[in-house]
């Protein structure tokens, strides 16, 4: 039996090399050519990212001599808790740091289903109310902290998550609004989208951080991060309210036809039987959406506020970490993707859900 | 940069709005109302404005706005920073989002007049200048015929480097880039011999990104004015005086001698000079509407001009140079207090 299992080990080995990597000749050239190209860079990559490496602060000053052969972490150690942070008063930062945990822990608890629809939006509530109090203070002894201060990955993930929050139930409204048999609102709606849809992100941003004060009256002024999250959440509604009536229209129309021989009305027919099909079957391209706005919080750089990227590119202007442009953006590289590509997991396994839930069902009917 | 015209005409717009209905006097009411002082800085330049690893703001312009904090309050951190970009920092100051705006602008006409500021003063005198490799043997700016010159685009930078080219007709091949970062790649990595912006700039690239900076040579020609002031909007007079004293009140402390350190014991001496500015002899507070110790504050807390130049801007590299005082050479000059 041994013997057997030893026989056959190397030669499944061959045909696995043989059908994957070397199946013709093209096929084994390109494979080839990848394998050099991989010799060459991650040897000296590794060498650079880890063995020739400067991590602690305190040896910063040998950083200089080692550039271009060795990686300076010292930069990202010694300036780590600003790329969090941002200018948040040093000495209140665990506040940010707890905020960013319940996040964190929000994300989860919502993303692994552990727990009923119902028990998790009181759950979200209480976890924002307690994020406001944390990030604000002036309440059970917490210091005030002005929202100027606020910065860095805090600052990321406070913009996308509310910017998402309020942008998705606009959404739905929106999308219902586009499909409306009320021409004004189905005018209005459309309108709106495709102005919305029609300009970047950034003019939006600069309309809402320059252009929009100007018109308020003198001594009135509304916050300047306020302004932005609006205009993200503007922004992002619009781009949600498109991939919401992409799901509306894969619904069939019967449905909604045999809702209505029921004695259903408008609202019932939407959110007992329509809403909870398309909203299901367009979670990836949400999804997919939600990761795009995530990354484009970086573009509140504009407008001057401390976003994780922002700050990222601020310390490089410091004189000591000058010229160490790839040590910085590696980090921030690495900071978006431990959090797009959770989210980017997430939807896939919705996916597989989903195909499974259908599968099931289809058999039952059957 | 095709917004510029549209903001400029909402600008101009607002201006001509706004002057109808103008509040005397309001900017300190409503600062000392809030509590606190609200004040434009930059996103983020070494040395003028910018925070550091803890997130405290560092750096001349922060130590302008602490100024003002101490004459106002008598407190140096009761001031909240603004940072704002280019294009936003006069709509901020204009629409009151900030009581001033301390965030190295350069003082011009235009700016004074039609966008409705009014600068203070000058905190910093800069000019742009050109950056040689020693290699190259150049000792002035009319040795450069037929460099090839790196400047940031979109710049005045670019704009003063042609007007001086075609004033002493020589010929130049600019290697235009916008990102900072990569145009101070492109000067080290020998791509173009010679690079210009201002000396300021300059000094602090030799010194941060040469590998040896004394292998690299700032040439003597300054080929454009650059002075970097406050600014306060039109219509609040009060404020305006308030933020001017304060600048003066720097200056004329590091002419009289006295610093953070020594203002304490200098605050009995017999010199009337130092007398009215600790607020000992006469109301010069008062005149502000301030109390009579807020020149006091300011250097105790902040400390004069050449305290807060040393600590943000020596470590650069820079030398005092025009910033150094009327009678030791520059051009830093503070009316009389009396």
């Amino acid at each position: 039996m041994s013997r057997a299992v030893d026989g056959t080990t190397p030669r499944r080995v061959q045909e696995w090399l043989r059908d994957r990597l070397f199946p013709s000749w093209p096929s084994s050239v390109a494979t080839l050519a990848i394998l050099y190209l991989a010799w060459k860079t991650i040897p000296s990559f590794v060498d650079w990212a880890l063995f020739h490496a400067i991590w602690s602060p305190q040896n910063a000053g040998l950083c200089r001599q080692v550039m271009g052969h060795g990686a300076c972490w010292a930069f990202v150690a010694d300036k780590f808790r600003f790329f969090l942070f941002g200018t948040y008063p040093y000495d209140q930062q665990w506040r940010p740091a707890l905020v960013i945990a319940i996040l964190v822990g929000l994300y989860a608890l919502s993303a692994f289903q552990t727990l009923r629809r119902s028990r998790l939006a009181p759950l979200w509530l209480a976890g924002l109310s307690a994020i406001g109090v944390l990030m604000c203070g002036g309440l059970f002894g917490l210091i005030y902290v002005e929202n100027e201060r606020w910065g860095g990955l805090t600052l990321t993930l406070l913009l996308s998550t509310l910017g998402i929050a309020f942008a998705f139930p606009l959404s739905i409204f929106l999308a219902l609004g586009r499909r409306s048999e009320m021409t004004l609102v189905r005018w209005l709606t459309i309108a709106y989208i495709e102005l919305i849809r029609g300009v970047p992100l950034i003019s939006v941003l600069f309309m809402a951080s320059v252009m929009f004060p100007l018109f308020l009256p003198v001594g009135v002024s509304i916050d300047k991060l306020l302004r932005a999250q609006l205009a993200m959440i503007l922004f992002a509604a619009a781009y949600l309210a498109e991939v919401v009536r992409g799901g509306l229209q894969a619904i069939p129309r019967q449905q909604d036809e045999a809702a209505q021989a029921l004695g259903l009305n408008y609202w019932q027919r939407m959110g007992f039987v329509i809403l909870p099909q398309a909203l299901r079957i367009s979670i990836p391209p949400l999804v997919n959406t939600v990761i795009g706005l995530f990354k484009d919080t970086s573009l509140v750089v504009i407008i001057g506020l401390f976003d994780f990227l922002t700050a990222i590119k601020i310390s490089l202007t410091e004189p000591p970490w000058s010229g160490f442009g790839v040590e910085a953006y590696l980090f921030a590289a690495l900071g978006y993707f431990l959090f797009c590509f959770p989210m980017s997991l997430y939807s896939q396994a919705l996916e597989r859900r989903g195909a499974r839930d259908t599968e099931v069902k289809t058999l039952r009917e059957n | 940069m095709r917004v510029k015209p549209t903001l400029q005409t909402a600008t101009l717009l607002f201006t001509l709005f706004s002057s109808a209905h103008a509040h005397g006097g309001a900017t300190a009411d409503a600062a000392l109302k809030k509590g606190f002082l609200r004040c434009g800085v930059n996103t983020g330049i070494t040395g003028f404005a910018q925070p550091d690893s803890n997130g405290e703001w560092r750096g001349v312009d922060v130590d302008f706005c602490r100024a003002v904090g101490a004459a106002l309050f008598g407190d140096a951190r009761k001031v909240r920073y603004t940072p704002l970009t280019a294009q936003q920092r006069f709509t901020a100051l204009q629409s009151g989002e900030v009581d001033l705006l301390a965030r190295n602008t350069t003082w011009t006409m235009s700016r004074d007049t039609s966008l409705g500021l009014n600068f203070v003063g000058i905190n910093f005198y800069d000019g742009q200048g050109f950056m040689v490799a020693r290699r190259l043997k150049v000792k002035s700016a009319k040795e450069l015929n037929g460099a090839a010159i790196c400047v940031q685009s979109g710049t005045t930078t670019e704009l003063n480097l042609a007007d001086y080219f075609r004033a002493k007709n020589m010929k130049f091949k600019p290697v235009v880039i916008e990102k900072l970062e990569e145009v101070l790649n492109a000067y080290f990595a020998r791509r173009c011999d010679v690079y210009t912006t201002d000396v300021s700039g300059l000094i602090s690239a030799r010194v941060s990104r040469a590998v040896n900076p004394a292998d690299h040579i700032i040439l003597p020609e300054v080929i454009s004015k650059e002075p970097f002031g406050p600014a306060v909007r039109h219509g609040d007079d009060h404020w305006f005086d308030v933020v001017k004293w304060t600048l003066f009140a720097t200056i004329e402390a590091e002419d009289l001698g006295l610093t953070s350190k020594n203002i304490e014991q200098q605050a009995q001496s017999h010199d009337p000079a130092v007398q009215r500015f600790v607020g000992v002899k006469g109301d010069f507070g008062k005149m502000l509407g301030l109390d009579n110790r807020w020149a006091y504050n300011i250097i105790k807390q902040v400390g004069n001009y050449g305290e807060s130049f040393d600590r943000n801007l020596t470590p650069l590299g820079l030398d005092r140079g025009l910033n150094k005082l009327w009678n030791r050479g520059g051009l830093m000059y503070a009316p009389p207090m009396r």
